[in-house]
Formats: structure tokens, C-alpha cells, sequence
């Protein structure tokens, strides 16, 4: 069957099961977009092309499919490059086609070209330049499979208009690319590592992170813990994928991470790490971090192991597959834990959740960020997807929205791109309509990708915007009260819109709460219509996200607002 | 931790921007890369890019990490751990004047140095060897006055695999 370049693109899509593509039209891609006028694939016209990518990437972490963006050359590219680098950082599984000047044109600066294979080199798991239309299936079919297999990550594909236009047989049983999966390789010998130290150890402790939600591994992780009594902490990443109700989560560790997950690091004797990859923001200083463990790490990258944290194990394999071979092997082999010696190290992480509880104080007056938050958990039974922006908006969302499901809090973690939550939320809600999806907003972060307000009017895409408005750069307002002696440099936003009127203007709801006795209504207000809703509360402005490890500090000293806690 | 010349061979598909990347992924990460050769083998479409730096053995090890996540690269081994052979070849312009022309003739034929062309106003020699053979050599010409010089990069071999 002879098929053009354009048509080739829909049907490998098709093939790939992609059922929407978020992007923004232009002139290399006019054929492409003709092309998807006569098709009934689904295009969310975005407002920016970063927001192509944000949408498309919340798509994916809901998921756990492809995201699939479409954007123009030059400019349009380039604007993808924020949204790329987002999804490398956390990887996640992306295809962002790019339009490129005609192959016959490229390197003579060609109006709207640039090197967009170069600029994302760097931000890319891999890119490709289609450079003639026999390689054009086989390149998207390769682009997929790799943005899917082993570590996922966001793959670019530029496309040269005169590739799209050029016809050639198109064969879909008859497509040849190369094959990245590495199968799974059981390593016996350390899972009888694991089993000794397990046995060894009278403090255990488990430290889930993204690797987890994207190795689709959560069941083995919760039931290895809850088989064999292990507690267990997350970084940012990984929330959700053990239960946040659940007795033996400890929350959050790292820097805003709880005062009882930190210690329990501080103090385990053996600490199993899956899917993680020991970010700064989470070891504090490395040399105090679980420094009386045995640490076993497990991850599907290699260049991960050892680079932050020098482990005593490491087992390089897809999390799932290792937890189910180290599941298999501790019941084969009957471990069973010391209850006395378990006993004892559960009750004494639980006089640190007590001495130390998450909290804060709400009055009658002010608004608490965190108190928004509960409610809304209240209110949804936190039966809700969650996106957050960057910031103390996102801290306060980890730390007081229980996720109890993977896939369901979806935020900028690696390179913490302000501006993400409502082009990903809207991604969010394109493949679960029927669910809550809230994007948790701080003032400075929503005006950076506002203009998508207008995709979510276009689509009728229900989103819901709880932003904590403290007329802030809160986070680094905080870093200033601390760190600077209070010298707020540039980070006062008051002068802001009025959201309610700007979310009027889109075509969209607009509620604001001012006072702590009208958060519930307008939160249930918000969450009881099919249409997108922007939720301005006004939060009390200098409040700080709480408990604090200070940079180039011990995760086991933490600040507390008022009170210090030094072990 | 102590740091030492490595020797990395690394096998990739041929690709157009192949050596970008590997050059950009060290480069953005801050490793230095001394010296580099590519060619093809026996193979159209794989290439083997021999490459040295200098570095503890962790991040050597970083480093060869880091290649192995690039979606062309093919295989990554640190010849510096087992036993292999190494070669370098040096082209050597001197140029001649009626003072000095018996000095280097004499120094050519001492030395065994193989001589490519050689013409009234200049000599070029070629020197292969691995870096003690090269370092001595490139120590007896110098002061012969060279005028002009090319290194390729080191190349290598393991002796079994
Ligand atoms: C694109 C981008 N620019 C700058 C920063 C640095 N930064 C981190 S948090 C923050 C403040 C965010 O303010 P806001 O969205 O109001 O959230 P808040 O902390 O007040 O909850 C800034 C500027 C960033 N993370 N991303
Ligand atoms: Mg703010």
C-alpha cells in the first residue's frame, strides 16, 4: 500500500494505540494537521507548546502510556524544550514529533529551522531526524518502544516537510527497528544477600521512589512490607506507591520530608531503596545519610547505582520482576522476622511520629495552605488524581494529601518546572474524565502556563485549580526568611490578577475563599461541577513549609518552625 | 582516590550523531576526553570509538555508565583492567637546512625512524609505537626542530576477550 509521510504518522500512531496528541500548528507541520483533519485521532490544541508537553506527560504518569506531543520547527520546538527536559528528569515515557524545514533547506537557516535534535540532545533518552521516508515507520515504531522500555524517558522526532509529503509502500506487519528490552536476569545469589541481611537486621526499612510507580511494582512493594512488618518511607516520586493510609508508611523523607520517616533512615540498620535514585534533596548530607545501614539498592539504570549513595548491594533489574524474585525467594526459604526485635522497632519509630507529628495550626482568621489541602483530601476521600506546581504548594501537598494509589499525585519532581501542574492536569483529565483532577497551585506557578486555561474552557476539560495564593515566591520567600535574614528580594507577588475575574475571562469558574470557615464550601462548590474551576484561597502568606532539613545538613537535623530538634 | 589514564573501547551503531552524543554526554557532565579515535570495523554500520581519560576508577565507572544508557552505544569496556596492546602513530615534519641536514639524516638512521617523504627543504617521519616508544622518539626529534606535527589518538586491543 503506497501511503504518504502524513498518513504513515497517524497510522504507526494508530498502531502504537496513541488516542491523543496534544500540540500546536505551523507551517512544516500544515500537512501533518491536514492530514489530521480527515483523521479521527483526538487533538488537544494547546495554547503554548511547553503546555503540549506538560499535558502529554501528566497523560503519561496517569497512565503509565506514551504521550504523545505534535509541535511546528523552530520556535515551536524550541518551546518543547522546558516540557522535554521535565519528562527526562522524572523519566517519563514521551514522543514529541517536531516539524523541520525541508531536508534540502536544513543548515542553511532557513526560516523557523533549528537544530532541535542538537538543543535536546542533552534532555532527550534519544532523538531522531527523519532523514528519508523509507525510515519514517520504523523510526516512530523505535521512538515508542524506546520512550517505553527499560528506564522510560521522552524521545524526539523531528520531521522534515518534504520526508511528510514524499509516498512510498507502507507495510505495517513488515516494520523493522531494534530491540532495547533486556530481559530479566534473576540473580539468586543476591537475593540470599538480601535474605541474610534481612535476617540480620533488626531495623528495616524500605525507600520507595519513582522507579516503583513506573516499574508498575507497587503490589509486590506493599505486600513485601506488609508480609513482613518493614516500614516504609518515599521521596517525592514515589508517593503513592505504597499506601499513604496505611500504618507502616512514614511519609515523605529528605529535606521537607517527616520528622519520623528521617529518623527511621537516620537510625535503620538495613534500608532496601527501590526505584530511587538518591537525589541531594533526599540524602541531605551524604555521609550521615543511613550511615549505621546495609543498603541494597535496586534499579533498572546502572548509572544510577553508586553515583550518590555507595550502596552494599546493588541489583540492577526492573523493580517489579526483582521484588517478585526477592518475594519468592524469602517464602522459599521461610523468613519469618523476629516479632520481638520488629516490635521494638516499630514502637520506636512511633514515639517519633508522636514527639513529632506533621502538623500546623489553623485559627479562625487565616487560611492555612495545609488545612485547604486535608479538607480537600476530606472531601474527595482522596479519591482524586493531583498534579501540584512547584514550590510550597507541592511540599505541603505531599506531605498532607494521603496517596494511597501510584499514579495518582503527578508533580515536576527531578527539575521542578513551576508552571506544570495545569498543562499535566489537563493531560490528567483527557484519559480519566470521570475523576477528580486537581491541580494544587501556588500563585507564581500558574501564571507561568495560565494561557492553558483557555484549552480547558475549549475541551470543557473539568479541571480543578486549588491555588494557595500567598501573594508569594513562597519556597524561596521561605529560603529568604531563613537563610537571608528576611531580605524578600523579588519575590513578593502581590501585584497579581484578579483570579477570580482572570478565570472569568477564560471562560471558566471562579471561586475564592478568604476566610478558614469558607474553604469546605468552596471546595465542595468546586468539585461538584462538570467544568473547569479555578480556586483562589487566600492562605496565610509567610507560612513555611515545615519540618526543614537546612542544605548541607544531616537529614536527622531538622528545623521546626520554633522549637529545633537536634540528634 | 587515585587518578589514572583509562583506556575505554566502545562499540556503536554507526549513526549520524553518534559521536555528538558521546562527546556531549561526557562533555555535559564534566568528564574530560583526552584523546578519541573512531572508525568502522568489520561492520559498515558499527564503529568503534577508542577514547582516554584520566580519573578514579568510581568515576570511570560513572562514566562508563553514563555511555551505556545512550541508546547506540553497543558495549562499554575498560581495556585498562585486562590485558590489551596500544598503539599511537605520529606524523613528524622537520624541515631541513644546510646547518642541520646531516644531524637529522643521521638521527633518522639511528633511529630506525621510517621516513614517508622526504624532499630538499623538509622530512616527514612516521612513528608508531605505544606511549613509552612515542614519548622517547618525539624526545630525540624535538630538538631537531619539528616543524609540524599530527597525533592520532591511542588505539587499542585486548588480547583475548
Ligand atoms: C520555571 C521555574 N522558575 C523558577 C523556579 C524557582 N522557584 C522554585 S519555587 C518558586 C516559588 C514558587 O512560587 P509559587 O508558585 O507562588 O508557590 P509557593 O511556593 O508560594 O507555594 C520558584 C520561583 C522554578 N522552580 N521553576
Ligand atoms: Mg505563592
Amino acid at each position: 500500500m503506497k501511503l504518504k509521510g502524513t498518513q504513515i504518522l497517524l497510522e504507526v500512531l494508530k498502531e502504537e494505540n496513541a488516542d491523543i496528541i496534544f500540540g500546536y500548528p505551523g507551517g512544516t507541520v500544515l500537512d501533518i494537521y491536514d492530514q489530521l483533519y480527515k483523521s479521527d485521532l483526538k487533538h488537544i490544541l494547546v495554547r503554548h507548546e511547553q503546555g503540549a508537553v506538560h499535558a502529554a506527560d501528566g497523560y503519561a504518569r496517569a497512565t503509565g502510556k506514551v504521550g504523545v506531543c505534535l509541535v511546528t520547527s523552530g520556535p515551536g520546538a524550541t518551546n518543547t524544550v522546558t516540557g522535554i527536559a521535565t519528562a527526562n528528569m522524572d523519566s517519563i515515557p514521551l514522543v514529541v514529533f517536531t516539524g523541520q524545514v525541508p531536508t534540502s533547506l536544513i543548515g542553511n537557516d532557513a526560516f523557523q529551522e533549528c537544530d532541535i535534535t542538537g538543543i535536546t540532545r542533552p534532555c532527550t533518552k534519544h532523538n531522531f531526524l527523519v532523514r528519508n521516508i523509507e525510515e519514517l515507520a520504523s523510526t516512530i515504531k523505535e521512538a515508542f518502544h524506546i520512550a517505553r522500555s527499560g528506564r522510560p524517558g521522552p524521545v524526539l522526532v523531528d520531521l522534515p516537510k518534504d520526508v511528510m509529503a514524499t509516498q512510498t509502500d507502507y507495510d505495517p506487519a513488515n516494520i523493522k527497528f531494534r530491540n532495547y528490552e533486556v530481559a530479566h536476569k534473576p540473580a539468586p545469589k543476591k537475593m540470599a544477600n538480601v535474605f541474610d541481611m534481612l535476617q540480620a537486621a533488626k531495623k528495616p526499612l524500605i525507600m520507595t521512589g519513582g522507579g516503583v510507580i513506573l516499574g508498575k511494582a507497587s503490589e509486590e512493594l506493599t505486600h513485601l512490607s506488609r508480609k513482613y512488618q518493614i516500614p516504609v518511607t518515599g521521596t517525592l516520586m514515589g508517593l503513592g506507591s505504597f499506601p499513604g493510609s496505611d500504618g507502616l508508611w512514614l511519609g515523605m523523607l529528605g529535606m521537607h520530608g517527616t520528622y519520623y520517616a528521617n529518623m527511621a533512615i537516620s537510625h535503620c540498620d538495613f534500608l532496601l531503596a527501590v526505584g530511587v535514585r538518591f537525589d541531594d534533596r533526599v540524602t541531605g548530607t551524604i555521609e550521615t545519610f543511613a550511615a549505621n545501614a546495609k543498603i541494597v539498592h535496586i534499579d533498572i539504570d546502572p548509572s544510577s547505582i553508586n553515583k550518590n549513595v555507595t550502596v552494599d548491594l546493588p541489583i540492577i533489574g526492573d523493580t517489579k520482576a526483582t521484588l517478585k524474585d526477592l518475594l519468592r525467594f524469602l517464602e522459599e526459604h521461610h523468613y519469618a522476622q523476629d516479632a520481638v526485635s520488629r516490635k521494638t522497632w516499630l514502637d520506636e519509630i512511633d514515639e517519633w511520629r508522636e514527639k513529632v507529628p506533621l502538623t500546623y495550626c489553623q485559627n479562625d482568621e487565616i487560611i492555612k495552605p495545609q488545612y485547604v489541602i486535608e479538607t480537600l483530601h476530606k472531601l474527595t476521600k482522596g479519591d482524586a488524581l493531583i498534579t501540584t506546581e512547584v514550590g510550597q504548594n507541592q511540599m505541603w501537598t505531599a506531605q498532607f494529601f494521603q496517596f494511597d494509589r501510584p499514579n495518582s499525585f503527578i508533580s515536576s519532581g527531578g527539575l521542578g518546572t513551576m508552571g506544570f501542574g495545569l498543562p499535566a492536569a489537563i493531560g490528567v483529565k483527557c484519559a480519566f474524565p470521570d475523576k477528580h483532577v486537581v491541580d494544587i497551585a501556588g500563585d507564581g506557578s500558574i501564571q507561568m502556563n495560565i494561557q492553558e486555561l483557555a484549552t480547558a474552557a475549549q475541551y470543557n476539560i473539568a479541571v480543578k485549580i486549588v491555588l494557595l495564593n500567598n501573594g508569594y515566591l513562597g519556597m524561596v520567600r521561605q529560603w529568604q526568611e531563613l537563610f537571608y535574614e528576611k531580605r524578600y528580594s523579588h519575590t513578593d507577588m502581590t501585584y497579581a490578577p484578579d483570579f477570580v475575574k482572570l478565570a472569568e475571562a477564560f471562560g471558566i469558574i471562579g471561586l475564592r475563599a478568604t476566610k478558614p470557615s469558607e474553604v469546605e464550601t468552596v471546595l465542595k462548590q468546586g468539585l461538584s461541577v462538570h467544568k473547569p474551576v479555578l480556586m483562589d484561597f487566600r492562605v496565610s502568606r509567610e507560612e513555611c513549609v515545615y519540618p526543614m532539613v537546612r542544605p548541607g545538613e544531616s537529614i536527622s537535623q531538622m528545623t521546626l518552625g520554633s522549637r529545633e530538634i537536634i540528634n | 582516590m587515585e587518578k589514572k589514564a583509562h583506556v575505554i573501547s566502545i562499540l556503536v551503531h554507526n549513526k549520524p550523531d553518534v559521536l555528538a552524543r558521546i562527546a556531549g554526554t561526557l562533555g555535559g557532565k564534566g568528564y574530560n576526553i583526552d584523546s578519541l579515535c573512531v572508525n568502522t570495523t568489520t561492520q559498515n554500520d558499527i564503529s568503534k570509538i577508542v577514547m582516554t581519560t584520566a580519573g578514579s576508577q568510581a568515576t570511570v565507572t560513572r562514566i562508563e555508565n553514563q555511555l551505556q544508557r545512550l541508546v547506540d552505544v553497543i558495549s562499554v569496556d575498560d581495556l585498562t583492567n585486562v590485558e590489551s596492546i596500544y598503539r599511537e602513530m605520529v606524523l613528524v615534519r622537520l624541515n631541513l637546512t644546510t646547518q642541520n641536514s646531516e644531524t637529522v639524516k643521521k638521527a633518522i638512521d639511528m633511529n630506525k625512524w621510517k621516513v614517508i617523504v622526504s624532499g630538499d627543504k623538509y622530512v616527514i617521519v612516521e612513528i608508531t609505537g605505544d606511549k613509552t616508544q612515542i614519548d622517547f622518539s618525539l624526545a630525540r626529534l624535538e630538538p631537531l626542530g619539528i616543524t609540524d606535527i599530527t597525533r592520532t589518538g591511542l588505539i587499542a586491543l585486548k588480547l583475548e576477550d
